[in-house]
């Protein structure tokens, strides 16, 4: 069932939705943006080598 | 008939908007806290990616706006007495206090796993600390219980920048104290000259600040004293390898001004006071945030200058 009229209230709670929306796209943007950050600090090879042993042509790029 | 909820007005709704949930953690204490974090980061010895030292400052904030909103949650009663903050969204009934309370720790327990993340377990735990203190030793126990609630509770504004320098470092060391320090005195005579011209409220909301235990003289002296204690201090943060010629000036001049206003308080009586309506004292309190953020600006001038190999 649709409002028949907007009300202040509608806007305010549309407003709180977008501001949300907004602040989770933005920790997705940080969160993806550290990853890169950290991949690139470290190095392919580290991070492939996290819970194995890296292939050797990796291993002595480091 | 349309949503029942539009027969209430907007000021009766307990419907909270965006903002209102921005103000929970207050913007304006977290931007105090961005910067002097900031400068703890920049001025740290070592390296660090710069996506990473965005994140761990904005992790450092979102802690400082957690403790703001639980700060909110708990203080809620004091905060509907005083005139200066009973229009937060708590007191004004525009956020649940249990809503308050969720925000606080959802946000602390997301800046906190976060900052470990972003930069380093020791960071990560030295924000967790600051957050228990300002919300339990600071808000829940010192401040209703004892007059130097002010003096001990300014530590939890006094680590930001020490959490910027151990997400570089991964530690403390005594140049990170000296900032910490440097904040720590400050504060006293800050909060110290706002609760001179705002009266009665500290006094309405049963807050035992020094103007209501101890009278508005010995609190004029009190001030004195904290800014004779702070000035050497910030002095001193200059020969140490965060300082430079520019910090050791401005720090010189500005703390020439603050004894000189310090003075002014102390020797001032309430009669001359209320005949200009606490002039100097408003406006030791506007010079005391310049004080703070030429302090903290002037080590990020030193850190560039000799970043750029002037010196």
């Amino acid at each position: 069932m649709g409002f028949a009229r907007e009300h202040e209230l509608h806007r305010r709670r549309f407003g709180r939705n977008v501001g949300i929306g907004v602040v989770l796209g933005l920790f997705v943007a940080v969160v993806f943006g550290l990853t890169i950050a950290k991949v690139s600090a470290n190095g392919p090879a580290v991070v492939e080598g996290f819970d194995h042993v890296s292939p050797p042509a990796q291993g002595a790029a480091q | 008939m349309t949503d029942a909820s539009t027969a209430l007005s907007s000021t009766q709704s307990p419907e909270a908007g965006f903002g209102d949930y921005v103000a929970l953690l207050k913007p304006r204490v977290m931007s105090l806290v961005v910067f002097t974090a900031f400068v703890g980061l920049a001025v740290a010895p070592g390296s660090i990616h710069p996506m990473v030292a965005f994140a761990s400052i904005l992790f450092i904030a979102l802690g400082a706006g957690a403790a703001g909103a639980l700060n909110m949650w708990w203080d809620a009663d004091i905060d509907a007495v005083m005139r200066r903050t009973r229009n937060r969204p708590v007191p004004a009934g525009r956020v649940a206090p249990d809503e308050a309370l969720a925000v606080g720790l959802a946000l602390a327990g997301i800046a906190v796993v976060m900052l470990g993340l972003a930069a380093n377990l020791f960071a990560a735990g030295l924000l967790a600390f600051t957050i228990f203190f300002y919300v339990v030793v600071y808000t829940m126990w010192l401040k209703r219980w004892t007059p130097q609630n002010i003096v001990i509770g300014g530590a939890a504004g006094a680590f930001p920048p020490m959490i910027g320098w151990a997400c570089v470092t991964g530690g403390m060391s005594v140049e990170s104290w000296l900032m910490f320090a440097l904040i720590f005195m400050w504060t006293p005579p800050h909060f110290w000259s706002l609760a001179l011209f705002m009266k009665s409220d500290y006094e309405n909301a049963g807050v035992p600040m020094l103007t209501v235990t101890h009278g508005r003289a010995a609190t004029r002296r009190h001030i004195l004293v904290y800014s004779l204690l702070l000035a050497p201090v910030a002095v001193a943060a200059g020969f140490s390898a965060i300082g430079g010629p520019i910090y050791i000036t401005v720090a010189v001049a500005m703390n020439l001004w603050l004894l000189r206003g310090a003075l002014l308080i102390a020797r001032r009586t309430e009669a001359m006071a209320e005949l200009d309506r606490y002039r100097i004292e408003k406006r030791f309190f506007g010079f005391s945030l310049i004080y703070l953020f030429a302090h903290f600006g002037a080590l990020l001038a030193d850190r560039a200058v000799a970043g750029m190999g002037v010196w």
